[in-house]
């Protein structure tokens, strides 16, 4: 039964339809970010460009006051990355840690993580607003890291307990040997061991990251540090129907994630099921 | 910031590594030492578990952002459970979590069925699919904005095959505009439990469906009595994953309606954010996430429920 039929083909020939009409909405993204004003104000949304320019691009990479997206980029870029710094640097030690010292403080610890997922943050942004605008924290890039480090790192630790848990001893009990300090064992042999979970957590945390808007829109609306999501969101406001503009502005945005998407599919389509199944 | 802290590492460094050996032995040889737990455990206990807390508090009180608040008991709940716009709101939510729960998990397995196997495209068919889920759900509820505009591509389809008395405002019509987000946060996710299933039909051994072939079952009496039972914990994982992201959807709402027209499509996201951050009314705000936290932990606990009772 497991032969490629005559019913095989009709499936996936049916298969190939669902998937794209499931792709319609990036034929208009793509089809109007290449017309020029007129073209698109006049022609009909499916009528190819003609001719084809990048004039949408230039008008939405010159930005408007609320949607400035090479900086809404740049912000992005800086968040994302400083956030998971801290959370692979700090979350694969505390996962070592609680996986490699046994007893009931690890156990309490691991639950402490755990439950740290489920709990929902939205109930504790406003206690946090209050207490980060009393910092001044609010509507800067490092008020956005520690945030998105502290409410991601129940994610990270999580992600790499399941991989630290299996890891075999060997490796540290030869360094331990070779006398070098501890941190820098852990540095310059556990942490290079732990490659595949630290990608599923770059991959998970970071798209998480690159695409929040909610906490994003309270904590940077109006600031010059804004994050994509909300210049996009600033952008959209100001540009109400140039839609050419703003497609070629959601697509500048889109870039960096496609990229990645392209090189590494295989690793974020498993990274989504494994941090979830496990 | 980091030129303190590096001395004082060091000082911990030395200091512990006695400590390690002590803790090695008894933990039969390893390096790790305990407070390299204590960096992650404060960040999550501070951003997570005391706001949390002191988000509990606010719910009770009338604090507007400034100045002193004072505790109202439960004025907040009493109101949210009086005002017609917020129990529509809340009813939106239950509602727009179902629709996404069952659609988004049919579709999803559908598809994950159709390419678990076989398929020459499958592979590309699957990155495809998952596209949608990597990119930013505010971005792409702006392209289905313009699909449904008013003068947008679906209502031109609609008058060129002659279905121009179809044609709405899709997103300005009361009576359409929540099934339209619905469509839109739904199709966002389809990939992603089409890949959660995937990774549940993997478990399932295509030796199994051979055998019942052979007992001459059809596809059907072996979708139905082998596999769906086989993936029963996938179903459950699935579905209160998507049952707590489908409570919690704000992006595509925001983008789309923000909640319009006349309230159609506010959900209690939406509506935390209005209440609270552009009314300034952190305590009522408070109150109404901590009911959505309710409704979040009550699906949990619905999850945690069905996994058990699996044995049965």
């Amino acid at each position: 039964m497991h032969r490629y039929t005559k019913r095989t083909l009709i499936l996936e020939i049916l298969t190939v339809i669902v998937a794209l009409a499931l792709m319609i909405p990036f034929f208009f993204l793509v089809n109007l970010a290449f017309k020029g004003d007129t073209d698109a104000f006049l022609s009909p949304a499916v009528a190819p460009p003609k001719p084809p320019t990048l004039s949408a691009f230039a008008d939405a990479w010159a930005g408007t006051p609320t949607g400035n997206i090479p900086l809404g980029l740049l912000n992005s870029v800086i968040v994302t990355a400083g956030s998971l710094v801290v959370l692979i640097a700090l979350g694969s030690l505390a996962a070592f840690t609680i996986t490699r010292i046994p007893g009931r403080l690890s156990s309490a610890l691991y639950v402490l993580f755990l439950v740290g997922i489920i709990l929902p943050f939205l109930l504790g942004l406003v206690p946090l607003y209050v207490v980060m605008r009393q910092l001044g924290l609010v509507g800067t890039l490092p008020g956005m890291i520690i945030l998105y480090s502290g409410l991601l790192m129940p994610l990270s630790v999580f992600l790499y307990t399941g991989f630290t848990r299996s890891l075999p001893r060997e490796y540290e009990e030869a360094a331990q040997v070779d006398g070098s300090s501890s941190l820098q064992t852990f540095v310059r042999i556990i942490f290079p061991l732990l490659r595949p979970a630290t990608g599923t957590v770059a991959i998970l945390a970071g798209l998480i990251i690159w695409n929040d808007f909610f906490t994003a829109l309270i904590f940077l609306i109006g600031s010059r540090n804004a994050t994509l999501p909300v210049v996009i969101y600033g952008f959209v406001g100001q540009n109400v129907s140039a839609w050419n503009v703003i497609f070629a502005g959601i697509i500048l945005s889109m870039i960096p994630v496609l990229l990645l998407y392209l090189f590494a599919q295989r690793k974020f389509i498993q990274g989504f099921a494994g941090g979830i199944k496990s | 910031m980091r030129s303190v802290a590096v001395p004082a590492t060091r000082v911990e460094v030395v200091e512990t590594e006695g400590k390690a050996r002590r803790a090695g032995r008894r933990a039969g040889g390893s390096i790790a030492v305990w407070w390299w737990a204590v960096p992650a455990v404060v960040l999550t206990i501070g951003i997570q578990y005391l706001s949390v807390a002191a988000g509990s508090v606010y719910a009770f009180t009338n604090y507007r952002g400034f100045g002193k608040a004072t505790f109202v008991g439960f004025d907040n709940f009493v109101k949210i459970f009086h005002s017609p716009a917020t129990t529509r709101a809340l009813w939106n939510t239950l509602l727009l979590a179902a629709c996404f729960v069952i659609f988004t998990n049919v579709i999803g397995m559908a598809l994950a069925l159709a390419l678990n196997r076989l398929l020459k495209l499958r592979y590309f068919l699957r990155v495809l699919i998952f596209l949608p889920v990597v990119l930013s759900p505010l971005a792409v509820a702006y392209v289905w904005k313009f699909i449904f505009q008013p003068n947008g591509p679906l209502n031109g389809m609609l008058r060129t095959v002659g279905l121009g008395d179809w044609a709405t405002a899709w997103l300005g019509n009361p009576a359409t505009a929540f099934s339209t987000i619905a469509v839109v946060v739904v199709w966002q996710n389809i990939g992603l439990a089409m890949v959660i299933y995937l990774a549940g039909l993997a478990n399932v051994s295509p030796e199994l469906e051979e055998a019942g072939a052979v007992d001459g079952a059809g596809p059907a009496a072996r979708l139905f009595r082998i596999v769906l039972p086989l993936l029963r914990p996938t179903i459950v994982i699935a579905s209160t994953l998507t049952l707590i992201q489908g409570l919690r959807v704000f992006d595509q709402v925001q983008a789309l309606t923000a909640g319009g027209p006349y309230g159609a499509t506010e959900t209690l996201s939406t509506l935390v954010y209005k209440e609270t951050f552009v009314n300034g009314k952190f305590g009522y705000g408070s109150a109404l996430s901590l009911l959505l936290t309710v409704l979040i932990i009550a699906a949990a606990l619905l999850q945690n429920a069905a996994l058990r009772s699996r044995g049965d």
